[in-house]
């Protein structure tokens, strides 16, 4: 009887995360729509479906393909990119509070982008297409610095110093930011703070193409590890004792969650919350199972990014607020009720 | 993962290396030690400055007040507030993190968590955008409701929920709330071009402290610092989770509600006076334990002493770095701090 108890339970919980996944995917589907309809200058549906059938005219194609639609393809990318990147944080290190930031990966790519501004005479002659390589490589490299100041001979990385470490290295960057931020000028800081804020900035498919390739490898490999995360959230005792090689498995998920944050980063700035939510959304949706639970926090995480970005263009026209705040504003309260209402 | 699961994954952890020793011939020497420290401190803080005031000097102006010398004014008005007041944060945000890492049981919890700065930063965020030209005295009147507000809203959302209060839920919902407000300041900062006004009262600076906040703040920190003592006890059982507290006979709840009050009386205070000087209260906790062992009874004194010497030397450095302008004490003591932090995360003897 228990048994069947059990098979029970699990297929019901299958069935509960295909129901989700999929009203998800609809949603994300509805969401782009109402997206590529969403700007400064309206399109009536009819003239949408046409320009996309490439019978609009040039006004309208420039509008939607070169400007609206990147720009939608991208918050899908990095919303479902830094949520599984989260989910793979918060498993490996076994902490709720860890988000793609933990390893440094925001910190170090503000302070480079911080910098870069600094040096030229004034925020806009800084060119663009250097910013989001030089926020790659501040992420990237923060990362590394962090996992070698934690590596011990001997006995390796343990989880809970690169936790601390990260922690410790994003403080020290941070102070070293506010040292920076106060002798910046009032303009140059008005685009760091929007950058940091979290804005998706690259829009032209030459920035789509730059994530794509990292979203591509790595969000499917993570998805495939899918049994492995399991095991390691038993613990890295019950983990060693099934078998699994933890070191090299958490080294594995782990360079996964950072060129997926870096990727994203990069082109989007500090959209932290998402990775931080996302995860813990899915959680309370369709319970704890990787092989479930990733694919719903990238869904998620694409529907949370792709709304807040429609969002943020949509009130306060022409001007922007910056995805970051909206992602917060619409994702925390959510959050907040779910947490309120399940069950621990 | 859920959260559950994982606060019990970390007691198992922590039965993984069963190290849980305590030091109490290490923190007797650091109580008595780092108080001898932070006299001197204090009294090469009060003595250097833009205008060099000796030894003596001080000393005469503190025990024979002369109101007509420069100098006896001076360090009457201007350092002596500020020194002391940098006693008192620095002991404030250290025993404010070292409770909330104590009862959470996260080693990543510090007073932020309790969405205590966010909702410092928004009132503030507010008043600068609203009510520019507001006197001081009231910006950090309006910063400690903020951060009252803040954390009464999280423990509340904490709290409504099935089940009640669990540490898991609390730094959730804190983490969330805290986002969130955080997301509105930075919207209206970012509208009103505030940002950077804001960025610097954020950063933290004691130059403002006057005998009148010393006043107000005194009393309500002093008091908050005994109580924690008292409440160490309790504390240490907590941190070795919430069953096993309850197994040993301990009202959870009560300990959980006493500690949140004591955090924000401390933490709210402080960061209504400084600004959000948020690295203290993460670090010393982590830094004290290390040197004292679990025991919460010596981990919140020991915190409080580390965490004013921290402070007070952080800002002398502060003041000596680029005179006669000040480089912001909360960077210098992160810049200070994480060299050391780093060598103690990577040290071998090390609990949670």
């Amino acid at each position: 009887m228990p048994r069947i108890a059990a098979l029970d339970y699990h297929s019901q919980r299958r069935k509960r995360g295909l129901a989700v996944m999929s009203i998800l995917s609809i949603l994300v589907v509805l969401m782009f729509i109402v997206s590529m309809n969403t700007g400064y200058i309206r399109l009536t549906p009819m003239e949408l479906l046409n320009t996309l059938l490439g019978r609009g005219t040039d006004k309208q194609e420039l509008i939607l393909l070169q400007f609206r639609l990147p720009r939608i393809v991208i918050s899908v990318l990095i919303g479902a990119a830094l949520a599984v990147s989260g989910a793979v944080m918060q498993g490996v290190f076994r902490n709720d509070l860890a988000d793609p930031g933990i390893l440094g990966i925001n910190a170090g790519a503000g302070l480079m982008v911080m910098l870069l501004i600094s040096f030229y005479p004034t925020a806009s002659a800084a060119p663009a297409y250097v910013l989001p390589l030089m926020a790659f490589v501040g992420a990237g490299a923060t990362a590394i610095l962090i996992y070698a100041l934690s590596y011990k001979r001997h006995e390796g990385i343990k989880p809970i110093r690169l936790l601390l470490t990260g922690v410790a290295v994003a403080s020290g960057i941070s102070a070293a930011m506010i040292v920076l931020t106060l002798r910046l000028d009032p303009d140059k800081y008005q685009f760091v703070a929007t950058w940091l804020a979290g804005s998706i900035w690259g829009t032209s498919w030459k920035y789509v193409l730059s994530l794509l390739p990292w979203v591509v490898i790595l969000l499917p490999y993570v998805i495939y590890k899918a049994r492995v995360m399991n095991v390691l959230n038993l613990g890295e005792q019950t983990a060693t004792g099934l078998g699994a090689h933890v070191p090299g498995e958490q080294f594995r998920l782990l360079a996964a969650a950072v060129g997926l944050a870096a990727a994203s980063v990069a082109v989007s700035g500090g959209i932290g919350f998402v990775g931080l939510v996302g995860p813990h959304l899915a959680r309370r949706l369709v319970g704890p199972k990787a092989q479930l639970m990733l694919p719903v926090s990238a869904l998620l995480g694409a529907l949370l990014v792709i709304t807040a970005d429609t969002v943020g263009r949509r009130i306060m026209q022409p001007s922007e607020i910056p995805t970051g705040i909206v992602v917060a504003v619409i994702g925390a309260p959510y959050f907040l009720y779910l947490l309120a209402r399940t069950k621990a | 993962m859920n959260p559950q699961a994982s606060a019990e994954a970390g007691l198992t952890r922590g039965m993984e290396a069963p190290k849980l020793r305590s030091r109490p011939w290490a923190a007797t020497l650091i109580l008595i030690g780092g108080l001898l420290a932070l006299a001197l401190g204090v009294a090469v803080s009060v003595s250097f400055g833009a205008a060099d005031i000796k030894l003596s000097v001080v000393w005469t102006s503190i025990f024979h007040f002369n109101p007509d010398l420069t100098d006896h004014q001076v360090i009457r008005e201007v350092r002596l507030p500020r020194v002391l007041g940098g006693v008192m944060i620095g002991a404030a945000f250290a025993v404010a993190g070292a409770i909330m890492q104590g009862m959470t049981r996260n080693p990543l919890a510090d007073s932020g968590l309790m969405g205590i700065n966010s909702g410092a930063g928004f009132a503030l965020a507010l008043c600068f955008a609203f009510l520019p030209n507001l006197p001081f005295m009231y910006l950090v009147l309006y910063s400690f409701i903020g951060a009252g507000a803040g954390a009464g809203i999280v423990y509340g959302i904490g709290s409504m929920a099935r089940g009640g209060l669990t540490p898991a839920r609390l730094v959730l919902a804190g983490a969330a709330f805290s986002a969130l407000l955080t997301a509105l300041s930075e919207g209206i900062a970012l509208y009103f071009r505030i940002g950077q006004d804001l960025a610097f009262w954020y950063a933290g600076g004691l130059a403002g402290t006057s005998w009148l906040q010393l006043q107000v703040m005194s009393p309500w920190i002093v008091a908050a610092i005994l109580a924690a003592v008292a409440l160490s006890r309790s504390v240490t059982m907590l941190s070795l989770g919430e069953e096993v507290a309850k197994g040993l006979g301990q009202r959870t709840t009560l300990v959980k509600i006493a500690g949140t009050v004591i955090v924000l009386v401390l933490a709210g205070s402080s960061v209504s006076v400084v600004g959000a000087v948020g690295f203290i209260g993460l670090m010393v906790p982590h830094l004290t334990r290390y040197l004292v062992g679990v025991d919460y009874r010596w981990i919140i004194p020991c915190s409080a002493v580390l965490g004013s010497l921290l402070v007070v030397f952080a800002d002398l450095a502060a003041r000596m770095v680029n005179p006669p302008s000040e480089t912001p004490v909360g960077a210098i003591i992160s810049l200070v701090g994480v060299p050391f932090f780093l060598y103690l995360a990577r040290k071998e003897r090390r609990e949670l």
